[in-house]
């Protein structure tokens, strides 16, 4: 049609134009209030553009006006999915600026609910993903053992979203006494279920279709778009935080980092899969090597940090999560800032869709793995 | 109380039929008007009815499947739910859109709609006077009618004056005009043998040839299930509603009944393949053991209506089992892409539809009586249509199996050579590239006395 369409002169044989097309902020798959604006040629992506800010709250301005220890609350709420990975990353911050050793058995149960947190957070991803693409039943069966790390979350947090888990200085209680047979319980069914989900897409010709080669990002396009977390990995660079600056108690366990080869959305969701069974080992090491003592260190009532700044950074369940803070010797931080891994793993977004369909960008959103509440913060 | 319900069961029909057996001066009413009326009036109550509890039973199955209990709140088991549901769509709103085009809009559901209804006049849903209309051309009927209902969609889609919807519908009309292809090729083969396009007619042949069809045509029977999931848009073909991507496709600007009327028509479409399945492969209404005079060696029985009613019982019972298999299909696989759905539309079930037809008419033609041009003399003259003989049957199975073995295979690894999407060898070799690395430690810890100064 090209050939003739020159043969006569015309840019087109019909008038025909790109179609853009609003994905959102209220659209089922955008994973909360992202807005994504396509520019479509048929079904055929030929332009994206993120528009984010629906869920800002200015958390990063709000902190400059709150003590330390109220700040906590605020990092529950930025990956509202992995709250206790959030409070990991702001405690240990601050512990750093003000120089407070932790108690061993702290640093383990922090490890092991950061942990657990880590695989309720995957869980997640991995229902929302399969559901993106059309697998529903997934969602269903990963929702249920989520809903057993929620129900440990619950007894020793008291919420299940948003919990709370650490103050600055170790825990504010000891676990209860059933907790460590409840998550041994939880990690002996977690293997046979994660071989369910893994009957249902692994090896599934559809599943197989639409994740292979789509949205495939070389090892070196991740690493100029800074990308950090499974996305990073999955595109084949050795990368984790735990392994490369080990925080909390992670020198203590043995565990391996999975990386994919070719970048893509399979090698994406093998990556994840696979970093749900090695938190699993690290969980069932530090409950072996749980010590006793005192969960909490001597912390003053009033915080007031030496002048200074600081970043720490762990390895987030979506990627590096970092803080940096900037104390000018008063009760409240000067500045602080947050590396939300989700926010800067979204830019991928468009350099992903590009050339694919309607239907992948669905994908990818997935893949990417995004919360809006920390991209937005 | 029983007498009267066995009277109204077994003496009723056995009553307004006699009114068109016998010379009346009403038998032309009754033949034409009455009877028909009180069929129709039948069907549609226990379709509408069947519809509304499908709705229910795919809800019921998709929560066994993902471990949960479904409706359970309106009445015993959640069972009054489709009432409530019904209930609740007429009491709602009637919302139309500013920027629609109003008497398209209004009229998109109910083609869709008719169209899907219009259909059940020719099914045979059992013996003797289980059906609203024979006529000899049912399944051209049935094909004809049923792509009208595309109308619906598209209409729907351009009406709503949204761009999902427009997306859907594009989607749709796409998907089901490739799909109708692969459908119409793949009952050819049946058709072959049955010699007839009449509904009935087709149950009938294979009450004579004493075999379903199902055995002579597996490919057939496979690209129809897949082609009719496609026609139908259920999973992994539902793309014209992919809730992820389109959010509600076609009907996303529809609400309260109108959406219903287009729930409605999904559903009964899906009954109308089952039963076109089940009527050219599955033997429709009959099962051995179910015949007119015994049932599962229980009888003799002389009573007609009884037969009639186990032979409608029958039928619906194989429908059952298909649909069962489609809700099965939709909870359990992903969702194809548009592309992907057209390559395997047109690169896989198209050629195996043809290649099924040249080769099932080949083996065909080798089977005849020499008389007739044939080699093998396998098939008999029985009043004045040709039927296998027992050895007949068994070459017919053999043929169709050899047949879609082979073809399958080959039609397998051809895509898989040829594309890169339905590469499955290579998918599958991925899972090993996966590899566990174990990262050397940093040589130090992160500082805990941190950057502070």
């Amino acid at each position: 049609m090209q050939e003739q369409s020159s043969a006569t002169g015309q840019e087109t044989l019909f008038d025909a134009e790109e179609m853009v097309l609003n994905m959102g902020p209220q659209h089922p798959s955008t994973h909360g209030v992202l807005r994504v604006i396509l520019k479509l040629d048929g079904e055929t992506v030929v332009g994206l553009d993120c528009d984010i800010g629906y869920l800002h709250r200015g958390v990063e301005k709000i902190a400059e006006s709150d003590t330390y220890a109220m700040i906590t609350p605020y990092w529950d709420r930025l990956d509202y999915v992995a709250a206790v990975s959030n409070d990991l990353c702001y405690v240990e911050g601050v512990e750093k600026l003000i120089q407070v050793e932790v108690p061993k058995r702290a640093e383990y149960l922090r490890v092991i609910l950061t942990e657990l947190q880590r695989i309720a957070s995957h869980l997640l991803w991995l229902g929302t993903h399969a559901m993106d693409i059309g697998a529903v039943t997934v969602l269903l069966y990963a929702f249920r053992e989520r809903e057993e790390i929620l129900k440990i979350f619950e007894d020793f947090i008291g919420a299940r979203l948003t919990a709370h888990a650490f103050r600055i200085g170790g825990l504010w209680w000891d676990v209860y006494p059933e907790f460590e047979t409840r998550v041994r319980d939880f990690l002996q069914i977690l293997p046979g279920r994660i071989e369910e989900y893994e009957t249902l897409l692994n090896a599934n010709r559809i599943w197989l279709q639409r994740t292979v080669g789509i949205g495939v990002l070389p090892a070196e396009e991740a690493i100029n778009l800074s990308l950090t977390g499974p996305g990073l990995r999955g595109s084949g660079v050795k990368y984790d935080v735990r392994k490369a600056q080990p925080y909390s108690a992670y020198s203590d366990f043995e565990f391996e980092i999975p990386i994919g080869e070719n970048g893509d959305t399979y090698d994406r969701y093998l990556c994840r899969m696979e970093e749900i069974k090695q938190s699993a080992l690290i969980i069932e090491q530090a409950l072996d090597g749980l010590p006793e003592g005192p969960v909490m260190a001597k912390v003053p009532k009033v915080l007031k940090p030496p002048a200074g700044e600081v970043y720490h950074s762990i390895e987030g369940p979506k990627g590096e999560l970092g803080v940096y803070l900037v104390s000018d010797g008063t009760g409240k931080p000067y500045r602080m800032r947050i590396r939300p891994p989700s926010y800067i793993n979204l830019q991928s977004l468009k350099r992903m869709s590009i050339g694919h369909l309607v239907a992948d960008v669905v994908a990818l959103i997935g893949t990417i793995d995004i919360v809006l509440g920390e991209v937005d913060r | 109380m029983q007498g009267i319900l066995a009277t109204l069961m077994f003496v009723a029909p056995d009553w307004v039929v006699s009114l068109t057996r016998e010379r009346r001066p009403n038998a032309f009413w009754a033949e034409y008007v009455l009877w028909p009326v009180i069929q129709i009036l039948i069907v549609l109550f226990v379709i509408l009815t069947l519809v509304a509890y499908l709705v229910y039973l795919e809800r019921k199955v998709s929560a066994f499947i993902q471990a949960r209990l479904g409706p359970m709140r309106v009445g015993p088991w959640g069972l009054l739910q489709p009432a409530a549901d019904g209930l609740k769509l007429l009491l709602k709103e009637d919302i139309i859109p500013l920027k629609a085009d109003r008497v398209v809009f209004a009229l998109a559901p109910i083609i869709s709609v008719v169209a899907a209804l219009v259909v059940l006049a020719v099914i045979p849903w059992g013996a003797a006077w289980a059906t609203i209309a024979n006529i000899n051309i049912g399944l051209l009927f049935i094909l004809a009618v049923s792509s009208v209902g595309v109308l619906g969609l598209v209409l729907a889609g351009w009406a709503s004056n949204s761009k999902y919807s427009l997306l859907g519908a594009l989607r749709s009309s796409a998907q089901m005009v490739s799909y109708e292809i692969g459908l119409g090729l793949s009952i050819i083969g049946a058709l072959m043998f049955a010699r007839t396009l009449s509904m009935s007619g087709i149950v009938e042949a294979q009450q004579a040839d004493h075999v379903w069809y199902v055995f002579f045509q597996p490919l057939g029977f496979l690209v129809y299930l897949i082609s009719a999931l496609g026609e139908t848009n259920r999973a992994p073909f539902d793309l014209p509603e992919a809730e992820s991507e389109l959010v509600a496709g076609y009907h996303t600007e529809y609400s309260g009944f109108r959406w219903a009327l287009f729930f409605m028509a999904e559903y009964s479409s899906m009954i109308v393949t089952a039963a076109i399945a089940v009527t050219l492969f599955l033997g429709g209404w009959m099962l051995p053991g179910v015949t007119g005079t015994s049932l599962f060696g229980i009888g003799p029985i002389q009573n007609s209506t009884l037969h009639t009613f186990a032979s409608v019982a029958v039928f619906g019972l194989k429908v059952m089992l298909l649909i069962y298999a489609y809700m099965w299909f939709r909870w359990t696989w992903p969702r194809y892409r548009y592309d992907q759905l057209m390559e395997l539309g047109w690169k896989w079930l198209i050629p195996a539809g043809l290649a099924n037809i040249v080769l099932t008419g080949i083996f065909y033609v080798l089977a005849l009586p020499p008389a007739r041009g044939g080699v093998f003399d396998l098939m008999r003259e029985v009043s004045g249509r040709l039927v296998p003989t027992g050895k007949g049957v068994g070459y017919f199975i053999l043929t169709g199996t050899a047949i879609t073995v082979p073809l399958v295979w080959l039609l397998l690894v051809n895509i898989n050579r040829r594309s890169r999407d339905f590469n499955l060898h290579d998918q599958r070799q991925l899972q090993v590239n996966l590899r566990r690395e174990r990262l050397e430690k940093a040589l130090q810890p992160q500082p805990s006395d941190g950057g502070t100064q």
